[in-house]
C-alpha cells in the first residue's frame, strides 16, 4: 500500500447561496485556494473526482457543467459519485492506491436552499413503501432520537449538551452558519419543533462546496511540513428499511471503526446532523472521554449537502497540519438516520499509514 | 436589483417500476384491504417483507398476515408537513408494529397535537376510500377505539399488482449565475451578451462562470453582433408532443460573429431544403412587448442575403 495523505482542504458554507446550483462559481475560488495551498496549477492534479446531485441541482448534468470549475485542455481525469466528498476521496485513495496517479483533488458541492432539502432527501428511500409517504429527513431523525430516548440511551439534557457544545465551538468557525453556545437549560427552555427534536437539535440547511487535495509519498512532503497521512478508511451500509433496524444504533459505523486503529485518536470530527447521532456515533466507534469531539462545531451548526462529511476530514486533517494533534478521526455519514458511514483515522507519523 | 435572477421551476417525473413477486404480494394485499408479512430465516415477521433474507440471501417465501392493528414503537412530531405525505396537517410519522409482525412498520398517525402520541399506543389502519396496490393505500393509521381495522370496500380487480407508479414532483428556486442572469438580462434589452476568457480570448454565449478551457473566470463582456453563420443543422420532420412549429423546419447552430461557440436556434424565412452550411443569417426578434428574460426573445434566424461564409471560418466550430 502506498501512503497517501490530505494535504490540502478549502471550504464555502452559507445559508444561502444566490448563484447558480452548478457552483461553479464557489468552485473557481476553492481550487485557487487548493493550488495556493499545494504550489500546483491544475495540470498537477492526476485525478479529480466530485461528489453532487442532480436532485438538489433541479437540473440534468450539474456535475458536468461544474468540470467548467477544472478546465479541460488538456483533458482531465475525472469521476463523479452521487455521494458526499468523503466517498469521492475514498475513491481517489484507491485511484491513487492502483498507482496510477500519484496525486488528486476531490470537491463537491451543493445548493441546498434551492428545493426543499428534508422533502427533497426522501428520494434516497426504498422506493415501493417509502418514498411514496415522503418522509422527510426531520421525521427519520426523530424517530430514531424517541427510540432512543425511550430505550434511556440518552436524553433531551445529552441532546441539548451536544448542542451546547457545538454552538460555542462553532464561534471560532468562520463558516458555521448557526453559533451561539448559551447553556443547557436555556436550550432546554426552547420550544421543541418536531417532537422530541428542538431546531438546535438538527443541522441548518446549508449550501457550500467543499475541496480536498491528496498526495502520495514525497509528492504529499513536497506540500506540507506535517502532511496529515490516512492510517485507515473504512465504510459500510445498513440496510435501508426503517423498521429492520435498531435504529438505536449504526452498526455500519461499528464495523467501519472496528476495521481500522482508533486507539490514540486526540480530535475526531463526526458528521451527526443531529444532536443524538453524535450519541450514536461516540459510543459506536467507542471513543474515549478525553478524545475532542467536532472542534470546528460540527455539522450541527452548519451541514452543506455532499461536502458536510468531507469538511469533517478536512478539518480532522488540519488539525495534523497545525501541530494541534497527532492522530485524528473524520467521520461522514449519508442516507436516512446513519444508514452509510465512513470513517477515516489521519496521522502526522507515516508509520502505519500503509496499514 | 438583485445579483442573480432566478425563478420558481419544476422538475417531475412519474417513476414507474415493476414490483417483482415479493413486493408485488405485499401491494396485491393493500390493494385487497390486507397486511402480508414476511418471515426471515431467524423468525421475523416483517412488514413490508423483505425481498431476500438477510442472513441467506435467499429469496423471501413464507409470507403470513398479520393484523390492521398494532403498537408505536417511536413516534415523531410532523408541525410543517410536505407535499405529498400522507397528511396535509400536522400529523406524527410512527413506526408501528402490526400484532403478528416483529418489526415496525413506518407510515403516518393520524391526531391533532403531539399530546396524543405515546409510544406504546394502539392504533389501526384507516384505509384509502379508493385501493390500488400501493404503500399508501393505507392513508393513515388511528388511535385504536377497538375496531378492528377491516377494509370495507372490496377490491375492483383480482389481478396481481406487478406494477406501481410513483409520481415526483419537486419546487425549486431556480438561480441563474451571475454571467447568466447577464445573459438574460441583456436579451431583455435586446442585447446577445458573450464574455472572453482572459486566458484563451475565447467567447463564450451564453456565458459560463468559467472557462471549460481553461477553468477562468471569465468576467470580460463582450456584446456579440446579431449576426452569424449556420455551421450545421438538422431538418425535423418528426412530429413532437409540445411541438410549436409545424415539420419540416430548421434547427441550426449558428456561430455568431465574434464568438467562439455557437448558439442553438430556428431558422425560419427560408425553404427547409435551402437551408445550408455556411448560410450568413440575422436575429430576428419578437415584438418588444413580448421581450422577457429569455432567449426566446429571438424568434428566430433568417437569411441576410449576403455570400456564403468560407468554410474554412466556422470549421474550428463544428
Amino acid at each position: 500500500m502506498r501512503d497517501v495523505a490530505v494535504v490540502g482542504f478549502a471550504q464555502r458554507q452559507m445559508p444561502e447561496f444566490d448563484g447558480s446550483p452548478t457552483c461553479v462559481e464557489l468552485l473557481v475560488p476553492l481550487f485557487a485556494e487548493c493550488y495556493e495551498q499545494t504550489g500546483w496549477t491544475r495540470r498537477d492534479v492526476g485525478f479529480w473526482c466530485s461528489g453532487s446531485s442532480d436532485y438538489l441541482a433541479g437540473r440534468s448534468f450539474s456535475f458536468v457543467q461544474a468540470v467548467d470549475a477544472i478546465g479541460v485542455i488538456p483533458p482531465v481525469n475525472e469521476s463523479h459519485v452521487e455521494m458526499d466528498l468523503a466517498w469521492a476521496m475514498y475513491e481517489a485513495w484507491l485511484k491513487i492506491q492502483t498507482g496510477e496517479v500519484d496525486t488528486a483533488l476531490v470537491y463537491a458541492f451543493g445548493k441546498s436552499s434551492a428545493g426543499v432539502l428534508r422533502r427533497t432527501l426522501a428520494l434516497q428511500l426504498e422506493p415501493y413503501t417509502m418514498t411514496p409517504l415522503w418522509p422527510d429527513t426531520v421525521s427519520l431523525a426523530g424517530l430514531q432520537a424517541r427510540a432512543g430516548i425511550d430505550a434511556g440511551l440518552w436524553d433531551e439534557t445529552a441532546m441539548a449538551e451536544v448542542a451546547n457544545r457545538s454552538l460555542t465551538d462553532a464561534e471560532k468557525n468562520e463558516w458555521s452558519i448557526r453559533k451561539g453556545g448559551s447553556s443547557v437549560a436555556e436550550l432546554l427552555a426552547r420550544p421543541v419543533y418536531a417532537d422530541p427534536l428542538r431546531k438546535h437539535d438538527c443541522s441548518p440547511v446549508t449550501d457550500g462546496a467543499a475541496a480536498l487535495v491528496l498526495a502520495a509519498g514525497d509528492r504529499a512532503r513536497e506540500v506540507r511540513d506535517r502532511p496529515a497521512w490516512i492510517t485507515g478508511i473504512s465504510h459500510y451500509i445498513d440496510p435501508m428499511g426503517m423498521g429492520t433496524r435498531d435504529l438505536t444504533r449504526s452498526p455500519s459505523a461499528q464495523r467501519a471503526g472496528a476495521a481500522l486503529d482508533l486507539g490514540g485518536v486526540e480530535v475526531a470530527e463526526l458528521h451527526a446532523p443531529f444532536s443524538h447521532q453524535e450519541l450514536i456515533l461516540r459510543r459506536e466507534l467507542g471513543l474515549a472521554d478525553d478524545v475532542t469531539i467536532n472542534p470546528s462545531g460540527g455539522a450541527l451548526t452548519s451541514n452543506p449537502m455532499f461536502s458536510g462529511g468531507g469538511i469533517r476530514v478536512g478539518e480532522a486533517a488540519s488539525r495534523i497540519w497545525s501541530g494541534e494533534a497527532g492522530k485524528v478521526l473524520g467521520h461522514a455519514t449519508s442516507g436516512p438516520a446513519l444508514q452509510q458511514n465512513l470513517v477515516c483515522t489521519m496521522a502526522a507519523d507515516v508509520e502505519g499509514a500503509a496499514n | 436589483m438583485a445579483r442573480t435572477l432566478s425563478a420558481p421551476v419544476t422538475v417531475a417525473f412519474d417513476y414507474t417500476r415493476s414490483t417483482g413477486p415479493v413486493l408485488g404480494r405485499f401491494l396485491t394485499g393493500l390493494r385487497d384491504g390486507v397486511l402480508v408479512a414476511g418471515r426471515t430465516s431467524e423468525g421475523e415477521v416483517v412488514v413490508p417483507p423483505l425481498e431476500f433474507d438477510p442472513v441467506t440471501h435467499q429469496a423471501t417465501s413464507d409470507f403470513v398476515e398479520v393484523a390492521p392493528v398494532g403498537t408505536v414503537t417511536s413516534w415523531t412530531w410532523v408541525p410543517e408537513p410536505v407535499k405529498g405525505q400522507p397528511l396535509d396537517r400536522p400529523f406524527a410519522f410512527a413506526l408501528v408494529t402490526l400484532d403478528g409482525a416483529t418489526r415496525p412498520l413506518l407510515h403516518a398517525v393520524d391526531v391533532s397535537s403531539p399530546e396524543e402520541m405515546s409510544t406504546g399506543m394502539r392504533v389501526r389502519v384507516r384505509w384509502a376510500e379508493e385501493r390500488q396496490g400501493a404503500i399508501t393505500d393505507i392513508a393513515a393509521f388511528e388511535p385504536d377505539p377497538g375496531g378492528d381495522g377491516v377494509a370495507t370496500t372490496a377490491p375492483g380487480t383480482d389481478e396481481p399488482v406487478t406494477g406501481v407508479v410513483t409520481p415526483v414532483a419537486l419546487d425549486y428556486n431556480y438561480a441563474a449565475s451571475p454571467e447568466e442572469s447577464a445573459f438574460y438580462r441583456g436579451l431583455n434589452e435586446g442585447r446577445i451578451v458573450g464574455q472572453r476568457c482572459p486566458a484563451c480570448q475565447k467567447v463564450y454565449i451564453p456565458p459560463r462562470s468559467a472557462c471549460p478551457a481553461d477553468g477562468t473566470p471569465t468576467a470580460e463582456e463582450v456584446e456579440l453582433s446579431q449576426t452569424g453563420t449556420v455551421t450545421t443543422f438538422c431538418i425535423v420532420n418528426v412530429p413532437f408532443l409540445g411541438q410549436k412549429i409545424t415539420p419540416p423546419y430548421v434547427s441550426a447552430y449558428v456561430l455568431l460573429d465574434g464568438a467562439d461557440i455557437a448558439v442553438l436556434h430556428l431558422i425560419l424565412g427560408i425553404p427547409a431544403e435551402e437551408v445550408r452550411m455556411g448560410m450568413r443569417v440575422k436575429a430576428v426578434w419578437k415584438p418588444r412587448e413580448e421581450w422577457a428574460f429569455s432567449l426566446e426573445n429571438i424568434d428566430h434566424f433568417a437569411p441576410t442575403g449576403e455570400p456564403d461564409a468560407d468554410y474554412d471560418t466556422y470549421k474550428q466550430h463544428l
